[in-house]
């Protein structure tokens, strides 16, 4: 085999339900996922040539091994990645590029972490305010844990700061916008049921309720949550020696990308969420050919409120400063101009980290599919998938359904 | 017994208290922790700066639900500092809620004693307060 021009698609996809399965271990779920997208792609273990694997809290427990000592040991290379919350979609690319690069026709790529009941995430560093000797130490010289003294480094806060510095540098954003994102991801829920919470929310019950970090109250954050998803990838020359029923699933990968964030100065103190997904997006759009008007659905991420509605204006969906306009205007709803989140997003959906980035591709290749059941954009024919993590990393994938 | 910053860019020596970046000789990025390089341009050459004492807030949060040990609530700011820099502090001595804590507030530096250790030594920590 030589490097490949050709495409690279999606023959099977499948997720675990998210919820709490504090019955099944980190590999129960990975196995589920796992074979599952196999079966989906009407394939075997023994078919794949390479597996990209993702648990971002897991990460030196060599969790692709112990998955394929569980559901198949066939001797392939694997690579257990972990990359914030882009982990998922960083999997994904580990097999994406082993067959661009033409070592390989078929993959699988898994997402899979178990986060229970984690509390909130963010505080590194000194733990012990009650220390008796002061010490400088660390590349900040501190003496004691600044959590709280110095700012915040938890992710609710973290996240209210990108929304709230969008809200500083544009007209139309506040409380009530940031909640709306929460209102309608609450709502996309119910038809899903794979999603941790499928309940409905009134607006004021979101910003009426228990207020986490200023604007995102516990409803406009994603809970801590467990569960899998997985992907088989294929090159385009060998899926044309497939059925004409999984050439007719198959779901064309238009798009590729992960970026990290470049300089920018005030990055040094508080997290640029914007830059990396915005040069991603740019990229992937210009890569799949595609414009952001052409997108029929968009699975973002929404870890917080605050962090969806600033990723609308990131990925192009609305006007330049313009996501406070478009959520009133109710363009992100799935009867909108653009459905984001139909899933329920990670608001609901929840976002086990190391599967979150997998899950929705998973999603826009179900709609793209047209198997999507009661939560079904009709007629979609092109998404967009997105992931961030703190650090940072950002992962787009645009998907098309095409012809082979 | 010393007064200690609670971080090293806290610079309390003599005078009054004040921020200190250390800003890359090649490009002007600022920094407030130990670095290896500028990861603005690549250069290893830096100079200490001083920052200005007074600014703006560009973005704020009140912590609700904090960890343990922490007491909540609390306004943490990012603030963008007059003349250059920008610094993730608490803004204190007001009431800490969204009518009190506004975006594009002026504010000032300010200092406190965040605690005494064994030896009988405060750590020196900083904020700012509206003007």
């Amino acid at each position: 085999m030589s490097a490949s021009t050709d495409n690279v698609w999606i023959l099977g996809t499948h997720m675990t339900k998210f919820g709490r399965h504090g019955d099944k271990d980190l590999i129960d779920l990975a196995s589920e996922s796992a074979t599952g997208a196999l079966t989906d792609a009407g394939v075997t273990i023994h078919d794949m040539e390479v597996m990209g694997c993702g648990s971002l809290f897991n990460a030196m427990a060599g969790v692709g091994q112990q998955l394929q000592k569980q559901i198949g040991q066939t001797g392939i290379p694997v690579y257990n990645v972990a990359n914030a919350c882009a982990t998922g979609a960083t999997a994904i690319r580990t097999v994406y590029l082993t067959i661009k690069a033409g070592e390989a026709d078929m993959g699988l790529a898994v997402g899979v972490e178990q986060m229970g009941k984690g509390g909130l995430l963010g505080v590194g560093g000194k733990g012990d305010r009650a220390r008796t000797e002061y010490k400088p130490s660390g590349r900040y010289g501190s003496v004691m844990s600044v959590e709280g003294l110095v700012g915040t480094g938890l992710m609710p806060g973290v996240f209210a700061q990108a929304g709230m510095e969008y809200a500083y540098e544009n007209s139309g954003v506040g409380f009530e916008q940031f909640a709306k994102v929460a209102e309608k991801n609450h709502a996309h829920s119910t038809l899903n049921p794979l999603a941790h919470y499928q309940k409905q929310f009134s607006l004021d019950e979101i910003m009426n309720a228990e207020m986490m970090s200023y604007p995102n109250t516990l409803l406009m954050c994603c809970p801590n949550t467990d569960g899998s998803a997985a992907v088989v990838l294929v090159s385009e020359e060998k899926l044309r020696t497939l059925s004409k029923d999984q050439q007719r699933r198959a779901v064309k990968i238009s798009a590729s990308v992960l970026t990290t964030d470049p300089w920018t100065e005030r990055a040094q103190v508080q997290p640029d969420v914007n830059t990396l997904t915005r040069n991603a997006a740019k990229k992937a759009y210009e890569m799949a050919g595609v414009d952001p008007k052409d997108l029929d659905l968009v699975e973002l991420h929404d870890c917080f409120a605050t962090a969806e509605l600033i990723h609308y204006d990131n990925l192009m969906l609305c006007e330049p400063g313009g996501a406070g306009e478009w959520i009133d205007k109710r363009g992100p709803w799935r009867d909108g101009e653009t459905p984001v989140n139909v899933s329920g997003g990670l608001i609901s959906k929840g976002h086990p980290i190391g599967a979150t980035g997998i899950a929705n591709v998973y999603e826009v290749a179900t709609h793209l599919r047209g198997e999507a059941g009661d939560r079904q954009v009709e007629g979609a024919k092109v998404g967009l998938a997105h992931v961030i993590g703190l650090g940072s990393a950002c992962g787009v994938h645009i998907l098309e359904k095409a012809g082979v | 017994m010393a007064k200690i910053p609670i971080v090293d860019y806290l610079v309390i020596d003599d005078g009054e208290p004040y921020l200190r970046a250390w800003e890359a000789v090649d490009t002007g990025a600022l920094y407030f922790d130990r670095r290896n390089g500028d990861a603005k341009g690549g250069g290893t050459e830096f100079k200490p700066r001083r920052l200005a004492d007074v600014g703006k807030v560009r973005s704020f949060t009140i912590v609700q639900r904090g960890v343990p040990g922490v007491p909540v609530p609390y306004a943490s700011a990012l603030v963008d500092i007059d003349g250059g820099g920008c610094v993730k502090a608490n803004v204190v001595n007001t009431p800490v809620d969204p009518e009190h804590v506004t975006l594009g507030m002026p504010v000032k530096l300010t200092t406190w004693v965040a605690g005494t250790d064994d030896d009988g030594n405060e750590a020196i920590c900083f904020g700012y307060e509206p003007v």
